[in-house]
């Protein structure tokens, strides 16, 4: 009785979490039975991860800057610029694609570095500076494109947006085998990962986490992954965009939580005089934290050009507004300091799931526009009420 | 005519757990400058929040009187209709509104609910010049200094028919010139008849111009003098204001000390705004190894931002002087330079300047120090939960792991925080301002007792105190800071709250 009581009391601390997680759930679920079984086949699972990978990347991003206290709303026009940038590297210029990229996600860095030197060096808050960034980059995208839309671009470009790891089961086994070995391979990495950072924990007893949730958490984790895994292996493999950012995803994770420089984001959110006071170099750290972003952005407007096989002057429209919702919904909080790189993906993955749900069943996109709105807001109010009960108990 | 306009009687004020008034009474005469002394926390603010009802009738006990008659007032609003307006410290003026936009603020000159503009600056105008300011009234408050800001917020309390004007430390922020053109206004104004309540610490401006000084002492009335009556010397203040018994307890030490280790010479900083201000003034001073130093000095002496500019130049501006470290001429300019050169400070503000609230106790711990626990970029964070573990039981922090958070902890506990911080930073000279502020008394022994196991370890340790019965329990030697100076260097054994309040409150050598 004692037990479930402290149980219940842990998994009440753990409510945002925990509520994103079902809220996903109940989502997918939901569109899995109103389009019949469609939201799960595997061809659209499939699209939904191509389809959104550029939006999660961006959202990557988003939350960092989001953590440290800032915004960046020019993230869209970016996509745009770099969209063009490639389209006339590669089809005007010649260079060989993968130059192109190299070249493109310099491109990134110096936009970054841009808005950096304004935002941490001269002091202009971000949210004029990327304000600027929208219109100013938007305007060069038109000028790069001469407002000329340039299509097609070459298939080893493309594949970096729509391509497939390599069948290896020749296109005629039921399961993609190599899709499979990547899904076991990452669920049993996991579950390795997992069990020994608890061993570790408990050896130094520094254990809060009982073993029932432990344990609840990593299988269901472990089923997600395989889950996808098959679904993916019956349609045509892994996409390469999935690897792209499988790998952001994990590297990201580590860095906002084990890097030097992750914690003194989390810390200048968190309290920026403080963190000037321990020693923080606070404008070094805002400064490459754009210049991330900025390369994250470029790495999105490459995947999203290769996608669309088209370099387009209006590209990347609105996209700021799905990434910065995305972090939100994923548990950021509006002042900074709090977030995770994962919350920001699981917001990400709603989003995109209301997208596609709403679109296989019909619904018109002022409505789709309507929804996710209040969705939003739902999410945000949701934090703001349960950090309310959670002083109130304290006290 | 020796009327009373204002009798407080038997007033009693608790907050949770801390009786800050117990049972005072005031009474001031009409057409007085009447004065209120005591220390820092004695309880004079609070005594003027109850009178001018930012605490409302009903959180205190006792009455009020105000021109014979009862007054309960519920918010600041009835007590400025009844005529009591009260100057805070820290100005109440929205800076980017002109002049007449802050005097008239919340009492518009307005027709049919539209700003008259031509009144409100005249009306505005007429109220300058009786406060001998002669500023056009569209000026904004941001174009003005300090001390004219002070005659804005006295001429918006003119315009409030004000009969009782209470001024909080109103020369505290001020220079010289300044100070004496408002203690002169404030004279000008009794010969208008206003009634005035000032708050000081400046000994020589109350004997300049109060006629009666009321002293305060932990939150009791000890008594009021009359300044025409006796012949009152600076000293008989000062006795009021300290004469109490040492009944906290300080833990037995018996220092070693040994070579110097941080020494500081000639410093002198300015204020970063108003830059012709010198907040400090050719401060010297030194601390040796295993010996706790004292800094002394009342409410805007500048001891915060001595240390904090000393500490990377986290204060000020214009900042001139030398600092040697075991003798050797270092650089501070940047937080990371003084960090690298051994030293540390420990805020007085920890909620806003010391600590991430949001995060938890471990990695609060390792905040200032994450580099030794990370190679390539990254932190070994089996590493940083022992090294926190370790510090949540020698510092005995009450949280169960050392993933709580640290907004949830007691002051005592994230005091204890701050200090794990700064000790796993490893620094050879520790400044710790305001070290047991806001905590409770049980806390405060256990802080005392690491301050003395650090001197031990040889660390050279500065404390900065508002209360000295915690200097004189503590520390090996006391700095006294008078507006920005170094007025005295006292050991141990000469060191009596009498002896450092002297020097503390004196004026600059003439």
């Amino acid at each position: 009785m004692l037990a479930l009581r402290s149980a219940l009391h842990y998994l009440a601390g753990q409510l945002r979490q925990v509520g994103l997680f079902i809220a996903l759930i109940v989502i997918i679920l939901f569109f899995q039975v109103t389009t019949n079984g469609i939201t799960l086949a595997p061809i659209n699972v499939s699209n939904l991860i191509v389809q959104n990978s550029y939006i999660l990347i961006l959202a990557i991003g988003m939350v960092m800057v989001i953590i440290a206290g800032h915004i960046d709303l020019s993230v869209g026009s970016v996509v745009a610029f770099v969209g063009a940038m490639s389209g006339v590297m590669i089809t005007q210029w010649g260079l060989p694609w993968w130059l192109a990229i190299i070249f493109c996600l310099a491109i990134g860095a110096l936009v970054g570095m841009w808005q950096g030197f304004w935002i941490a060096y001269f002091g202009i808050p971000a949210f004029i500076v990327t304000l600027a960034g929208m219109l100013t980059f938007r305007g060069l995208t038109q000028i790069a494109l001469q407002n000329q839309q340039i299509s097609p671009f070459p298939d080893s470009f493309r594949s970096l947006g729509s391509g497939f790891l390599p069948d290896l089961g020749g296109g005629t086994s039921a399961l993609e085998p190599l899709t499979v070995i990547i899904g076991v391979i990452a669920t049993v990495a996991l579950v390795a990962q997992d069990l020994r950072q608890r061993a570790a924990r408990r050896k130094h007893n520094l254990e809060d986490e009982p073993f029932a949730w432990f344990l609840a958490k990593m299988i269901f984790t472990a089923l997600l992954i395989l889950l996808i895994t098959y679904l993916l292996a019956g349609y045509r493999g892994t996409p390469i965009v999935l690897i792209v950012l499988g790998l952001l995803t994990v590297v990201y994770s580590a860095v906002m939580a084990n890097s030097v420089w992750g914690r003194h984001i989390y810390a200048i959110g968190g309290n920026r005089f403080a963190a000037e006071l321990s020693g923080v170099k606070v404008k070094r750290v805002t400064f490459t934290l754009f210049v991330n972003m900025g390369i994250l952005a470029a790495l999105a407007g490459l995947v999203f050009t290769a996608q669309l096989n088209l370099a387009n002057p209006k590209a990347g429209d609105g996209f700021e507004l799905d990434a910065i919702a995305a972090v939100f919904i994923g548990g950021a909080a509006v002042t900074g300091g709090i977030g995770t790189v994962m919350g920001a993906i699981i917001g990400g993955l709603i989003i995109g799931i209301l997208n596609n749900g709403m679109s296989i069943l019909g619904v018109g996109t002022e409505y789709q526009q309507l929804i996710k709105g209040l969705v939003l807001l739902a999410a945000v109010a949701f934090d703001v009420f349960n950090k309310r009960r959670a002083a109130s108990s304290t006290k | 005519m020796t009327t009373n306009i204002l009798e407080m009687r038997g007033i009693t004020k608790t907050f949770p757990g801390v009786k800050a008034l117990q049972d005072v009474s005031l009474e001031v005469q009409r057409g007085h400058v009447h004065a209120i002394c005591g220390e820092n926390g004695a309880g004079k603010s609070t005594l003027m929040k109850v009178l001018s009802g930012v605490y409302p009738a009903g959180t205190y006990e006792g009455e009020i009187h105000f021109e014979n008659e009862l007054c309960e007032f519920k918010d600041i609003k009835g007590s400025e209709a009844a005529g009591i307006v009260i100057i805070h410290q820290e100005l109440a003026l929205s800076p980017y509104l002109s002049i007449a936009e802050n005097i008239f603020l919340g009492n518009e000159q307005a027709r049919n609910g539209f700003v008259d503009w031509n009144r409100t600056n005249l009306e505005a105008s007429k109220l300058l010049a009786r406060v001998g300011l002669n500023d056009n009234p569209i000026t904004k408050i941001t174009d003005l200094g300090v001390g004219k800001q002070q005659l804005v917020e006295i001429a918006k309390a003119l315009s409030k028919r004000v009969k009782l004007l209470i001024l909080d430390e109103p020369t505290a922020a001020l220079n010289d010139e300044d100070s004496a053109h408002l203690l002169g206004l404030i004279k000008h104004l009794q010969g208008q008849g206003i009634t005035s309540i000032i708050i000081s610490h400046k000994l020589n401006e109350i004997k300049a111009i109060a006629d009666k000084v009321t002293i305060i002492r932990d939150g009791r009335t000890i008594e009021t003098l009359d300044m025409h009556a006796d012949e009152i010397s600076e000293e008989r203040i000062i006795k009021g204001m300290v004469g109490r018994d040492l009944d906290q307890r300080y833990p037995d030490h018996t220092p070693t000390i040994g070579a110097e280790l941080l020494r500081v010479e000639d410093w002198t900083v300015h204020h970063p705004v108003d830059q012709s201000r010198q907040v400090v003034k050719n401060a010297s001073f030194n601390v040796r190894a295993g010996e706790i130093v004292g800094i002394a000095g009342l409410m805007g002496a500048g001891r915060t931002e001595l240390a904090m500019s000393i500490f990377g130049h986290s204060y000020g501006t214009k900042i001139s002087g030398r600092v040697y470290k075991n003798g050797q001429e270092i650089k501070t300019n940047t937080v990371s330079a003084a960090i690298k050169h051994g030293i540390a400070y420990a805020t007085e503000d920890r909620k806003h300047y010391g600590l991430n609230l949001l995060d938890n106790i471990m990695r609060n711990v390792s905040g200032a120090a994450l580099d030794k626990l990370s190679r390539w970029g990254w932190v070994d964070s089996n590493k940083e939960n022992l090294v926190a573990e370790g510090y949540r039981r020698s510092m005995k922090i009450k949280a169960a792991t050392v993933a709580a958070v640290t907004g949830k902890l007691s002051g005592g506990n994230q005091q204890k925080v701050v200090l794990s911080k700064w000790m796993f930073a490893n620094p050879d000279v520790l400044i710790l301002d305001e070290p047991t502020r806001g905590i409770d008394v049980g806390a405060k022994y256990e802080i005392y007792t690491i301050i003395n196991q650090l001197a031990d370890e040889g660390k050279g340790i500065v404390v900065i105190s508002s209360e000295l019965p915690e200097l004189l329990g503590i520390c090996d030697r006391i700095y006294t800071l008078s507006e920005g100076r170094i007025t005295a260097n006292v050991p141990r054994e000469k060191a009596t709250a009498e002896y450092l309040m002297q020097y503390m409150t004196q004026e600059k050598e003439a």
